[in-house]
């Protein structure tokens, strides 16, 4: 398919432009905080010399003009190399592999968590309308929306680590790890378990209102009424006729949502001790490492645009009548 | 047509399973004794040659060694020397060090790795070495167990800062001749202490295994020590609730749960271990300021703040009141004798503000002031709105400024756009390390954080302190420690308003957790676990 192959050369060759522009951006703000890291780490040492602050900024090449600085981080970047962290005594790009795992697997099972729970719930809502179920399915994801991921993650906490003892509080995996392919996939599964449903518990009930509204609307459309005419039993409907063609804004919520949630899930990755790209990312802001920051904002960039392509392509798969053209 | 969505969507799960074990390690024995600690924040580097944070001493120092440790009178006791002679003019210190110690590759420990150690690292590199160190010229090593330091001046300080957190002894071996800050062993220790370094996994543990070859015997008890980095405050009580982790120190938990915690059968919060580094949480005064050059208006402040009150309400009771800049645990140096105190009355404080000159306007208001606060603990924040309310009843409007810690240093140390600052402060051991700053004024050094950001400056103040540098009869030398109480708390340029209690929390499970002055700070070979 040429057209489709053009296509995706052409939103490839656009991604340049836009993480030149995110990183130019990022850089700038980054230089207008206040403070270097050489202040923040006299800062934590509880002391410092005159003598010991020159050495350290000469060492990490704090001294020049920002445009020149700049200018070097563009060259390293040409070379494919984003630089080294002082402040973590490693090069960026380890860093960042290191913890972008973490915050895909958390992403992908929250967002597949949400949308196949909320979708179904969704459905079950549009169905019986107006009836107790529905009423039901929409004040608890009334409530879900309104309540802080946060605040969940720590109740969940309470009662799953601290009460009931089923579920660990904090971390990714058994420290050291466990023996055997199937008992390590269990212990993973009960670290993410808590992290997964805190992050979802939101998302979900996005993916609820929207399944419910998107589906009462084209249960009104006249092949609606044609297919019960033909006698098609009611569960076909709902879910041939009826989900498949509400599933469009469906699909651009989630693309939206995988965006999002590469920043999002900074509070459960802190809440859960989950080591992901948030929070490397947060604690890169206060510690003033520039190098570190923009190799994540670049990585990041890239995952979002990557996202939306692949939303792109997957309405016109969705929907035959949405056409490709490069 | 309809089902190609759904097969679609199984092709997804075997991307999703090679993620779950992207990362995915295989294990080692089960039967060893494991003991799960709390390290936060998470350490920057695991050493603390150039960057003393904390966190980098809490695991390092199970790594590293210094030459010694201290005792409960804060005598220093042998480690990596086993004794040691000063000399009688004060100008050298000997020291004898042990026979047969191995860093953990393998190679063995001489007088060189103290030299390099303490010219390169300590007097180079380190935060505050050069200060501390800087009567140390050479280190001769007459022969591989034998370090003597030659002093430009007689030193007592020196004594008093060569534990492992002070003073880390390094191996020459991989650092000589490289680029310190970015010696792969930053972040790969090899050290002489009870514990070998054997992975570090960002953003979740630090995992250290038993030397087995660790010269003194028997120790350490367990087979492993993992440092585990929980980032939220309440999840860290939750996994010391649940067992997951035994030790936390450094209060590492909301000030709000210590009273639950304690009241945990299974858990112990002692408040032991921090002598050496206790703290006491003041109030600074920016003297460019008219208002505040007024030492009666400073005054009228330290009498219209309630410090029990203070403590109580802020801090859940976890402090004592402080008569001056030297922590009361520090009984080699500390007095009350002549030391002028201001205790809680708001009747002297509007009597003081009026004297003056700053009378209450027809609001009630007599001037506004700013106040900034370190942010490292959401303490300070609550801190500073109970002064806020405190000065409020004499007369002074205050307006609480947040702000994160690079923009805090640039404003107060830097840029000296404050009125009010307040934190904590740590003396250490020996309060010549880093008790003398804020008072002495060869240390207004723009740009250098917790340096003197008031300006004070008095000849008087600065003669006791370069006194007391120099002497080397201990008699005398804490005669100028209690004169430079008197003189700091008579002038006022910082009020000390209490001294903070740290605390450890630890399972009841543990024996052996140190009680000595710097057992927050000094490594775990000692615990033991009871099943």
């Amino acid at each position: 398919m040429p057209a489709l192959a053009k296509y995706m050369l052409r939103r490839l060759a656009q991604l340049l432009p836009v993480a030149l522009i995110i990183v130019l951006c990022s850089y700038m703000l980054l230089r207008m905080a206040p403070g270097d890291m050489v202040d923040v780490m006299a800062g934590e040492s509880g002391s410092a010399t005159p003598e010991y602050m020159a050495q350290l900024r000469e060492q990490f090449d704090l001294n020049a003009p920002g445009y020149v600085l700049f200018g070097r981080y563009l060259n390293n970047l040409a070379h494919l190399d984003l630089g080294y962290s002082f402040r973590n005594n490693m090069q960026v790009a380890e860093l960042i592999a290191q913890r972008v795992p973490a915050t895909l697997t958390l992403m992908l099972v929250a967002v597949v968590i949400a949308a196949v729970l909320g979708i179904s719930l969704g459905a079950v809502s549009a169905r019986y309308r107006g009836r107790w179920l529905d009423e039901v399915i929409s004040t608890l994801s009334t409530i879900g929306f309104a309540t802080p991921v946060f605040w969940v993650g720590l109740l969940l906490i309470v009662v799953f680590s601290i009460n009931l003892r089923w579920l660990p509080s904090a971390g990714m995996q058994t420290i050291g790890g466990v023996d055997g392919f199937w008992p390590s996939l269990l212990d993973r599964l009960r670290y993410m378990a808590l992290p997964a449903l805190s992050l979802s518990f939101f998302y979900l009930s996005i993916y609820v209102r929207m399944t419910r509204s998107a589906m009462l609307e084209v249960y009104g459309l006249d092949y609606v009424r044609t297919a019960r005419a033909k006698g098609i039993s009611e569960l076909c409907i709902a879910v041939r006729h009826v989900l498949r063609n509400a599933l469009l804004p469906l699909v651009t919520i989630t693309g939206l949502q995988l965006g999002s949630l590469m920043g999002g899930s900074i509070v459960v990755e802190t809440v859960f001790s989950w080591p992901g790209l948030g929070r490397l990312a947060f604690d890169a802001v206060f510690q003033r490492d520039i190098n570190l920051l923009l190799g994540i904002f670049l990585c990041s960039s890239f995952l979002v645009i990557l996202m939306n392509l692949l939303v792109d392509l997957l309405y016109a798969m969705l929907d035959p009548r949405i056409e490709i053209r490069s | 047509m309809s089902s190609a969505l759904p097969r679609r969507m199984v092709a997804v799960i075997p991307f999703a399973a090679a993620l779950v074990f992207s990362a995915y390690v295989p294990t080692t024995n089960a039967a060893q004794t494991v003991l799960n600690a709390i390290v936060q924040p998470e350490p920057v580097a695991l050493n603390s040659a150039f960057n003393t944070n904390f966190p980098n001493g809490v695991v390092a120092n199970n790594v590293y060694e210094g030459l010694v440790s201290y005792d409960e009178n804060m005598q220093p006791k042998p480690s990596l020397a086993e004794s040691w002679d000063i000399a009688k003019d004060g100008l050298s210190i000997t020291f004898h060090l042990r026979h047969g110690v191995k860093w953990h590759d393998g190679k063995p420990f001489t007088a060189e790795d103290v030299k390099y150690s303490a010219l390169e690292i300590w007097k180079k590199v380190h935060p505050r070495g050069r200060t501390t160190f800087a009567a140390l010229e050479d280190v001769l090593t007459p022969d591989q167990y034998t370090a003597v330091f030659k002093l430009k001046q007689p030193s007592l300080v020196i004594l008093s800062s060569i534990n492992a957190n002070e003073a880390q002894i390094l191996p020459a071996h991989l650092y000589a001749d490289t680029d310190v800050l970015q010696n792969p062993h930053n972040i790969d220790p090899v050290g002489t202490g009870p514990f070998k370094f054997v992975k570090w996994v960002r953003g979740q543990y630090i995992e250290l295994q038993r030397n087995p070859d660790y010269w003194e015997a028997g120790k350490p008890k367990v087979d492993k020590l993992v440092f585990r980095v929980i980032p939220d405050a309440s999840s860290r009580s939750a996994a010391l609730e649940t067992g997951e982790v035994l030790y936390s120190p450094y209060d590492s938990v909301p000030f709000s749960d210590v009273e639950r915690l304690s009241q945990n059968p299974e858990l112990v919060v002692a408040k032991r271990g921090y002598e050496s580094s206790a703290a006491y949480v003041f109030l600074e005064f920016n003297l460019r300021n008219p208002i505040l050059a007024n030492v009666k208006v400073r005054q009228a402040i330290d009498h219209a703040i309630d410090k029990q009150a203070l403590i109580d309400v802020v801090w859940y009771g976890l402090g004592k009141p402080a008569t001056g800049p030297i922590p009361s645990s520090l009984k080699n140096f500390y007095t009350t004798d002549g030391v002028p105190q201001y205790a809680f009355d708001t009747a002297q404080a509007d009597k003081l503000l009026d004297e003056a000159g700053y009378p209450r306007k027809t609001d009630g208001i007599r001037f506004t002031l700013h106040i900034d606060y370190q942010p490292f603990h959401e303490g300070f924040k609550n801190q500073s709105e109970f002064i806020r309310q405190s000065l409020k009843k004499v007369g002074i409007d205050v307006q609480v400024r947040t702000q994160d810690l690079a923009t805090f240093i640039r404003r107060v140390y830097n840029d000296y756009d404050f009125d009010i600052n307040t934190g904590r402060w740590v003396p250490m051991m020996d309060p010549q390390i880093g008790g003398l700053r804020q008072y002495s004024s060869a240390s207004i050094t723009p740009g250098v954080p917790w340096s003197n950001a008031s300006r004070y400056s008095n000849p008087e103040m600065d003669k006791v302190i370069s006194a007391l540098q120099g002497e080397v009869n201990p008699a005398r030398r804490r005669d100028d420690f209690h004169q430079f109480q008197r003189i700091a708390q008579r002038d006022l340029p910082v009020i000390p308003l209490f001294e903070q209690q740290n605390f450890t929390v630890y399972s009841k499970r543990l024996q052996g957790v140190s009680v000595e002055p710097d057992g927050a700070l000094s490594s775990l070979k000692d615990i033991s676990i009871a099943p």
